[in-house]
C-alpha cells in the first residue's frame, strides 16, 4: 500500500493527542481531592459532593486547578509521558542504577521489567515449541490414517470453540501440587493453546495441493513418503507460517493467564500486582511489555517466514 | 445515416505503466448512427473493449472528445443511457434471477409494480420466463448471460454495449443467443455496440464492422454491411458473407504487420 | 490394577472398532468422533479408579457429573454473569462497532491506510492484559468484562469486515457504476451482501474470544460469581470435580453459540460457494 507513512502517523498522533486529552476527565475527581488538600478551592467544596457529580461538569467549574492531571501517583490514567517514564525506570533504570540490577548485582533485578518479561517469554518460547512440533505431528497423523481424520480432528475443530484457556488454573494449580511449577506449568498451557491452531492450520495445508498435483506424484510412483517432503510439506509452508503466528501469540495468552493463580513473576503476575495495590503505571508498563513482546515474537516469525520462503525461491 | 448518438472524436488513451506509457487508443474517430449494430473486432490490445468503456464513461480518454446522445459520456452514464453487458454474466447469488433483475431498477427508482411488469417483460424477451425465484448458480453459462442481457435490457435505454457476451460459451449456444440478439435488436431498435473476437459473429449480427489493430490501438477498416436486416444463420455460407469476412481478415492482418 | 488393563484393552477395542466404522460404515461421519470422545471418557474414569488418583488431582468423570447435576442453580448463575451479561453484550456491542469503522474506513480512504495498519497490530496483541485496567476505570461487576471483550471482538471482526467490502470483483463495481449509482446503494447493494461471508468468519473467530476474555477477566477480579470466579474459588477449596463442572458449562456454552452462528450463517450466505457442497 503506497503512501501508508503519513497516515499512519497522522494517526498514531491522534491517538496520542486523545490520550492526553482523555486523562483530564478520567483523574478529574482525584486531581481535584489532591488540590483541595493542598488547600485550593474547589466547586462544591466536598468529596462526597463531587463523587456523583459529572465529570465534565467538575472540570468546567474547576479549570484553574486541573494542573496535576498529568502528572497523578496512581491515575486512573495515566499520561504517556507516565507510563513511557515507568517503562524506562522498570526496566533501563532498575538494571543500570538499581541495587540488585545487572550491573551491581550481575543478575536480573527481581523488581524489573526486564526480569518478568523473561519468566514469561521463558514459558511462552518452551511452551509454543512444544505445542507447534506436537501440533504439525498430530497433523501429519490426521492427514495419512483415515482413522485419526475421523475421530481426532473434529474435536480438534470443535475445541477452538471452546475456552480452553479456562482450564489454564486448574493445570497450574494441580501440576504445582505434584511438584511441578514454574516454567514448565505455564509451557503446559502455553503448549495446548497453540497446539490446536497449528493443527488445524497445517491439516488445511498439508491437503492445500490440488488434485492435479497429486495425481502427478503418482505418475512418477512417487512414495508416501516422497510426496509428503516434496509436495504437501512445501505446499503447507504458508499456513505453517500462519498458524505459527496465531500460536505464539495463543502462547504469549497462556503463559501470562499462567501466572495469575500462583505468583511467582512475570508480566501477568505483575499487572495483577498492580491492581492489587492500585499501582496503575505498573500495569500500564506491563501490558505495554507484553504488546511489545507479541509484536516482536509476531514479527520474528514473519522474518522467518520470508527467510524460509526466499530459501524456497518463492518470489515475494 | 441519421443523426450520429455516439461520437468520437480523435481519441486518445495512453496508460502511463511501469514499462513506459501504453498506446491503448489512438486518434479513433467514428460515428454511430441510431439504430446501428456496430462491432468492433481485433486481436489483444487494440483497443476495443477500451473504446467500449470510453463511451460507457468507465474509462477517461487522456485526449480527443467522445459524446453520447450529445452529452459527456459520464453524464450520459448517469443519465442512464446505455445498458452494458460484460463477458462474464456477473450475476449476484445472493439475488435470484428475479431479483438481479430488479437490481438496476431498484437503484434507479421504479415503482415496484413498474419493477415486476419490467422483470417479466425482459425474461420473455430472452426467453427465461418461469426462472424468476432461480438463483443464478441454478443455471448453466448460457442461460446466465440471457439473464445478464435481460438486466441490461430491463430500464430501457436506447443505447446497448456488450464486450464480448458469449466468449465463453460453446457454438451450438452461440449460435442460438446470436439468433435471438438479432430478433430483439430487430424488435426493440436499440442501438447496440459489441466487442467480439469472432470474425463470423461479427459479420452475423452487425450493420458497421469496425477492424482495429493493436500498438497504438487504432481503427484499421470501418466497413458498412450490404446483408440485410433480416438475417437467417444460413446466410453464412452465402458469397456475400464470405466476401465481407474476407475483408475483416485483411483488415486484421494488415494490423498484424507491424509484428 | 485391573481396572487399568481393562481401560487399556477397552482403548484398544474402541479403536478398532473405529478402524472398523471408517473403512466399512457410512455413520463414520459422527460416529467416529463420537466413539472416540466416549472412549476418552471411559479410560479415565477406568484409569482414575484404577490407578487410585486422589480427587484433588484429578476427580472421575462420574465424579464430575454428580457435581454438576447438584449445583446446577450455583453454575446457571454463573452462566448468566459471565456469559450472558459479560461475553454476550460485549460481544454484540464490539462487533457492531466494528461493521460500523469498517464501513468509515471503506468511506475515507486516509482513515484506512492509517488505521488499517494499526489494527492489524492491535490484533495480535494480548488484549486481555487489559482486564486490570478496565476493571479499575469499570469495576468488579459484569460491564469491565464487556469491556475486555468489546476490544478482544473489535480488532478481529475489524480487519475481517474490511477484507468482506474489499471482496468485489472490479467487474461487479463497474457493473454500479453503469447504473450511475451512488456510494451508498453500491455499499447496500453489492458491497455488504459480499462481505457477509467474512463477516461471519469473523463472528466465529470471536465467538471463542469473547468466552476467552469475559473468563480470563475475571481472574483479574469479579463479584463472588461468575465462571472465572468459580473456577478460582473452587481452586482454592481443592474442589477439582467442581472446576471441571465449570469447564463443562464453558464447552457448553462455546459449542451452542458456535453452532447457532453456524446455522445463522447457513441461513444468510446460502449462496456463497463454501456453503454449496
Amino acid at each position: 500500500m503506497k503512501g501508508k507513512g503519513l497516515p499512519v502517523l497522522t494517526v498514531v498522533f491522534v491517538i496520542i493527542a486523545l490520550w492526553y486529552a482523555a486523562v483530564v476527565p478520567m483523574n478529574v475527581k482525584e486531581v481535584l481531592t489532591q488540590a483541595e488538600r493542598a488547600g485550593a478551592e474547589i466547586v462544591p467544596p466536598s468529596a462526597a459532593d463531587r463523587r456523583d457529580a459529572s465529570r465534565w461538569a467538575l472540570i468546567l467549574a474547576n479549570v484553574d486547578n486541573l494542573g496535576e492531571s498529568w502528572a497523578m501517583d496512581r491515575a486512573r490514567l495515566p499520561a504517556p509521558h507516565q507510563v513511557v517514564r515507568e517503562l524506562w525506570v522498570s526496566t533501563w533504570g532498575e538494571e543500570v542504577n538499581g541495587r540488585r540490577g545487572i550491573v551491581q548485582s550481575g543478575s536480573f533485578s527481581n523488581r524489573s521489567l526486564v526480569y518478568h518479561a523473561g519468566i514469561t517469554l521463558s514459558a511462552t518460547v518452551l511452551g509454543f515449541a512444544i505445542g507447534s512440533v506436537a501440533g504439525v505431528l498430530l497433523a501429519i497423523g490426521i492427514v495419512y490414517s483415515r482413522v485419526m481424520d475421523r475421530s481426532v480432528m473434529p474435536w480438534a475443530i470443535i475445541s477452538q470453540t471452546i475456552p480452553i484457556v479456562a482450564l489454564a488454573p486448574m493445570i497450574i494449580v494441580v501440576l504445582y501440587s505434584v511438584g511441578l511449577s514454574g516454567v514448565v506449568a505455564k509451557a503446559v498451557i502455553s503448549a495446548y493453546l497453540s497446539f490446536f491452531p497449528v493443527v488445524v492450520g497445517m491439516v488445511k495445508g498439508f491437503r492445500s495441493p490440488e488434485a492435479m498435483q497429486l495425481d502427478l506424484m503418482q505418475t512418477y510412483s512417487a512414495s508416501k513418503s516422497q510426496s509428503f517432503w516434496k509436495l504437501r510439506l512445501p505446499a503447507s509452508v504458508p499456513y505453517l507460517f500462519a498458524s505459527l503466528k496465531i500460536g505464539i501469540a495463543a502462547s504469549l495468552v497462556g503463559a501470562i493467564v499462567g501466572e495469575l493463580p500462583v505468583q511467582r513473576g512475570g508480566l501477568g503476575a505483575r499487572m495483577l500486582g498492580g491492581s492489587y495495590y492500585g499501582q496503575t503505571e505498573q500495569i500500564w508498563a506491563a501490558l505495554f511489555v507484553a504488546a511489545l513482546m507479541a509484536a516482536a515474537l509476531v514479527w520474528l516469525i514473519g522474518w522467518l517466514e520470508r527467510r524460509t520462503l526466499t530459501a524456497m525461491g518463492v518470489p515475494q | 445515416m441519421s443523426a450520429p448518438v455516439i461520437t468520437a472524436k480523435s481519441l486518445d488513451l495512453t496508460f502511463e505503466t511501469n514499462d513506459g506509457p501504453v498506446h491503448a487508443l489512438r486518434d479513433v474517430s467514428l460515428d454511430i448512427g441510431k439504430g446501428e449494430f456496430v462491432s468492433f473486432i481485433g486481436p489483444s490490445g487494440c483497443g476495443k473493449t477500451t473504446f467500449l468503456r470510453c463511451i460507457a464513461g468507465l474509462e477517461q480518454p487522456t485526449g480527443g472528445a467522445i459524446s453520447v446522445n450529445g452529452m459527456t459520456p459520464d453524464e450520459a452514464r448517469k443519465a442512464r443511457a446505455y445498458g452494458y453487458v460484460f463477458q462474464a454474466a456477473g450475476l449476484y447469488p445472493w439475488r435470484t434471477i428475479g431479483g438481479n433483475i430488479r437490481l438496476p431498477l431498484e437503484i434507479m427508482g421504479f415503482s415496484r409494480a413498474d419493477q415486476t411488469e419490467r422483470v417479466n417483460r425482459v425474461l420473455e424477451l430472452v426467453d427465461l420466463a418461469g426462472f424468476e425465484k432461480k438463483y443464478p448458480w441454478q443455471l448453466s453459462g448460457g442461460m446466465q448471460q440471457r439473464a445478464s442481457i435481460a438486466r441490461a435490457l430491463a430500464f430501457d435505454a436506447d443505447i446497448l454495449l456488450m464486450d464480448e457476451p458469449f466468449g465463453a460459451l460453446d457454438e451450438i449456444v452461440r449460435d442460438h443467443l446470436n439468433e435471438q440478439l438479432l430478433e430483439l435488436w430487430a424488435r426493440t431498435e436499440k442501438t447496440i455496440g459489441f466487442v467480439t473476437h469472432s470474425i463470423p459473429e461479427a459479420v452475423y449480427l452487425s450493420t458497421k464492422i469496425v477492424v482495429m489493430s493493436p500498438r497504438p490501438g487504432r481503427i484499421t477498416d470501418v466497413i458498412d454491411s450490404p446483408l440485410p436486416r433480416e438475417r437467417p444463420l444460413d446466410i453464412r455460407d452465402t458469397p456475400e458473407f464470405i466476401e465481407i469476412a474476407h475483408r475483416v481478415r485483411d483488415g486484421l492482418r494488415a494490423g498484424h504487420l507491424d509484428d | 490394577m485391573t481396572l487399568v488393563i481393562l481401560a487399556l484393552v477397552l482403548w484398544a477395542v474402541l479403536w478398532l472398532a473405529n478402524v472398523w466404522l471408517v473403512r466399512n460404515s457410512a455413520v463414520a461421519g459422527f460416529a467416529s468422533p463420537l466413539i472416540f470422545g466416549v472412549t476418552i471418557l471411559i479410560v479415565w474414569e477406568l484409569l482414575v479408579k484404577g490407578l487410585e488418583v486422589p480427587n484433588v488431582i484429578l476427580p472421575s468423570p462420574s465424579q464430575v457429573a454428580v457435581t454438576f447435576s447438584e449445583n446446577l442453580p450455583t453454575l446457571w448463575a454463573d452462566f448468566v454473569q459471565t456469559i450472558l451479561k459479560g461475553a454476550l453484550s460485549g460481544y454484540v456491542i464490539g462487533a457492531v462497532a466494528a461493521v460500523i469503522v469498517a464501513v468509515l474506513l471503506d468511506r475515507f480512504d486516509f482513515l484506512r491506510r492509517g488505521l488499517m495498519p494499526v489494527s492489524n497490530f492491535m490484533a495480535a496483541l494480548p488484549i486481555v492484559g487489559t482486564a486490570p485496567i478496565l476493571v479499575m476505570w469499570f469495576g468488579f461487576d459484569w460491564q469491565s468484562k464487556a469491556a475486555v471483550v468489546v476490544l478482544m471482538v473489535f480488532f478481529p471482526m475489524l480487519v475481517n469486515t474490511m477484507a468482506g467490502l474489499l471482496d468485489t470483483s472490479a467487474m461487479q463495481r463497474d457493473l454500479m457504476r453503469t447504473y450511475g449509482a451512488k456510494y451508498w446503494q453500491t455499499l447496500l447493494h453489492l458491497r455488504l451482501p459480499a462481505a457477509l461471508p467474512f463477516v461471519f468468519n469473523g463472528l466465529k473467530i470471536s465467538a471463542t474470544l469473547s468466552l476467552v476474555g469475559a473468563i480470563v477477566a475475571e481472574f483479574f477480579g469479579s463479584p463472588t460469581t461468575g465462571l472465572g470466579f468459580r473456577i478460582n474459588a473452587s481452586l482454592g477449596q481443592l474442589a477439582l470435580d467442581m472446576v471441571w463442572a465449570v469447564i463443562v458449562v464453558a464447552a457448553l456454552a462455546g459449542s451452542i453459540f458456535y453452532g447457532v452462528l453456524t446455522l445463522l450463517e447457513r441461513r444468510l450466505t446460502f449462496w456463497h460457494p463454501s456453503q454449496r457442497q
